[in-house]
């Protein structure tokens, strides 16, 4: 039996494996080696001389990486706090109305993120559902919030929503109601549960959640686009500028490997931690 | 340890409001789809659907809903081939690379999408394949098959090896096995990430924008059109585009709850 798992595993992982492999791992390496080409050449027949990557600092692309990185940060923390008291009450207080969550939030992941931002935009923009219906009741109008840092954050919140609040349920379900009514027994305060018993023993969920969110809003690009009309310009609409405009791959390939190296050093570090089998309930 | 009644009222009142709080960019983009106006303002003065009649004439909207639509159909049936393998690999067989196949899965999801587009585009250039829709087929296949497979495995944990022990003992083969054992019982999980896949692709646009080449999705051309040289055509072609999903999600749902209860009804 068991040598014929072995076999079965191998030859039933091989489409997937091969999708993965042959569109996904070789093309990261198209991209390395790209990203070492001397500037705007087309083809890999050529001598590397890594001109992109010091680019990269003399012309201020850093400027970019950071602030993507620091508003996925700032998403990301504001995520945990937004969907906290959210997923708490979807693991351990609402019975049925868990699953009505449930199909909401994942219904509205199937409609097109861009249509989703862009019904913000009709929303808050000037002459827009809440500044037009205020000013024809009221006679007094308001600036839009749009085309600002802050609204591109706002936007990535709303976007990654159900990337945390899933996980983070999750996590928050494997907390064991004893543990809870143990320690509130003993005398121990609601924010000392939160401190000492929850957060701790919902930290896988707390942690695949929190890496979600943050890696896919560091390489988000339709918020800005869309919600902050230009206002900060994020890394991957450098990445896509020196592709289209810039004619410069090798430019767009230093600048994507920079951000493939955070975002996939945090991903591997959260992967290899995620125990798969526990999280999603092997019976064995 | 109960919770006290008013925390309970406050977390559903919490939670219908972040209810509210996804679904109201719809519910303006509802509005806007049917003013009249050709430049949108609130409060609308005048409603017409003049522009889902323009819509449902123009060439270039049944394009558009036909190269998504090949698309996702596509993406669809090889998604769930993969996912039926690639779950039972994932969570059933007990083989070397198991652990690291899983993990493998999961870094696609855990990538930004732009990125992988066009880091595809850069594979696709290289190799000498001129990109169309197909090889936007291949880029939604990068991130969807991965998350089927993660639903089917789900189902996939939850099965009784000792039942495909008990057909191979009574002399079954391995195919058969598969056919007469397997498939059936993890019939409901390859559905679900069947719907998941569908509606994955028909929606998304970020793996899109890179790869289609002269082709184009309709996520695709709504974001081209929010950028730049907007089109009254914008909101409608977004309502329809939902509508159609949401539509689907019932079918499949009360499709599902029939089944259902003819079971029941020939079992009881």
């Amino acid at each position: 039996m068991e040598r014929h798992d072995r076999k079965l595993g191998l030859l039933s992982a091989m489409p997937l494996g091969l999708i993965l492999v042959l569109s996904f791992l070789a093309p990261l390496v198209v991209v390395a080696v790209f990203s070492v080409m001397p500037a705007k050449v087309f083809t890999l027949a050529h001598m590397p001389d890594f001109s992109a990557y010091s680019v990269f600092f003399e012309r201020g692309y850093y400027k970019s990486l950071l602030w993507s990185l620091a508003m996925a940060l700032i998403a990301t923390l504001a995520l945990f706090l937004v969907c906290w008291p959210l997923a708490f009450g979807m693991a351990k207080v609402f019975g049925r109305f868990t699953l009505v969550l449930t199909v909401a939030v994942v219904m509205s992941l199937f409609v097109s993120e861009n249509i989703r931002l862009f019904g913000w935009v009709l929303t808050l923009m000037k002459g827009g559902l809440f500044e037009g219906y205020f000013r024809s009741l009221t006679g007094i109008g308001f600036d839009s919030p749009l085309y600002n840092t802050g609204i591109i954050i706002f936007g990535l919140v709303y976007v990654y929503l159900p990337f945390m609040l899933f996980p983070l349920a999750q996590g928050i379900s494997m907390v064991p109601d004893d543990t809870r009514q143990a320690a509130a027994d003993l005398g121990a305060s609601r924010w000392q549960i939160l401190c000492q018993v929850e957060l701790p023993l919902a930290a896988p969920g707390i942690m695949v959640g929190s890496l979600l969110t943050f890696v896919l809003a560091a390489g988000a690009l339709a918020e800005s686009k869309i919600l902050g009309g230009q206002a900060v310009i994020v890394i991957a609409d450098d990445i896509e500028t020196a592709f289209t405009f810039g004619q410069n791959w090798p430019l767009g390939a230093a600048l994507s490997m920079v951000l493939i190296v955070i975002i996939g050093g945090l991903a591997l570090f959260g992967v290899s931690r995620i125990d798969l089998d526990a999280i999603m309930g092997r019976k064995r | 340890m109960k919770t006290s009644q008013t925390t309970r009222i406050a977390l559903y009142v919490y939670g219908v409001a972040i209810i509210v709080f996804l679904y109201l960019p719809l519910v303006s983009v509802g509005f806007a789809s049917i003013s009249k106006a050709r430049y949108l303002s609130f409060p609308i003065r005048h409603y017409s659907t003049k522009w889902y009649a323009e819509a449902l004439r123009s060439d270039t909207v049944s394009d558009l809903l036909f190269t998504s639509l090949k698309v996702a159909v596509i993406v669809t049936l090889v998604s769930m081939v993969v996912a039926f393998f690639g779950a039972l690999a994932f969570a059933r067989y007990q083989w070397r690379f198991c652990s690291l196949f899983q993990k493998l899965i999961l870094l696609p999801i855990f990538f930004p999408q732009t990125v992988l587009g066009l880091a595809l585009l850069m594979w696709f250039n290289s190799v000498g394949v001129i990109p169309s829709w197909k090889t936007a087929v291949v880029a939604h296949l990068v991130w969807i098959a991965p998350i089927a497979t993660l639903i089917v495995a789900i189902r996939a944990y939850s099965f009784d090896p000792a039942l495909e022990e008990a057909a191979r003992d009574m002399g079954a083969s391995t195919v058969t096995i598969l056919r007469e054992v397997t498939l059936p019982l993890l019939m409901p999980g390859l559905v679900s990430a069947g719907l998941f896949a569908f509606l994955l692709s028909w929606g998304n646009f970020p793996l899109s924008l890179f790869t289609t080449g002269a082709d184009s999705t309709l996520p695709e051309w709504l974001y081209a059109k929010m950028v730049s040289g907007y089109s009254p055509l914008v909101p409608t072609l977004g309502v329809m585009s939902v509508v159609g999903s949401f539509a689907l999600i019932l079918l499949a749902m009360s499709i599902g709850w029939l089944v259902r209860s003819v079971r029941e009804a020939r079992a009881g």
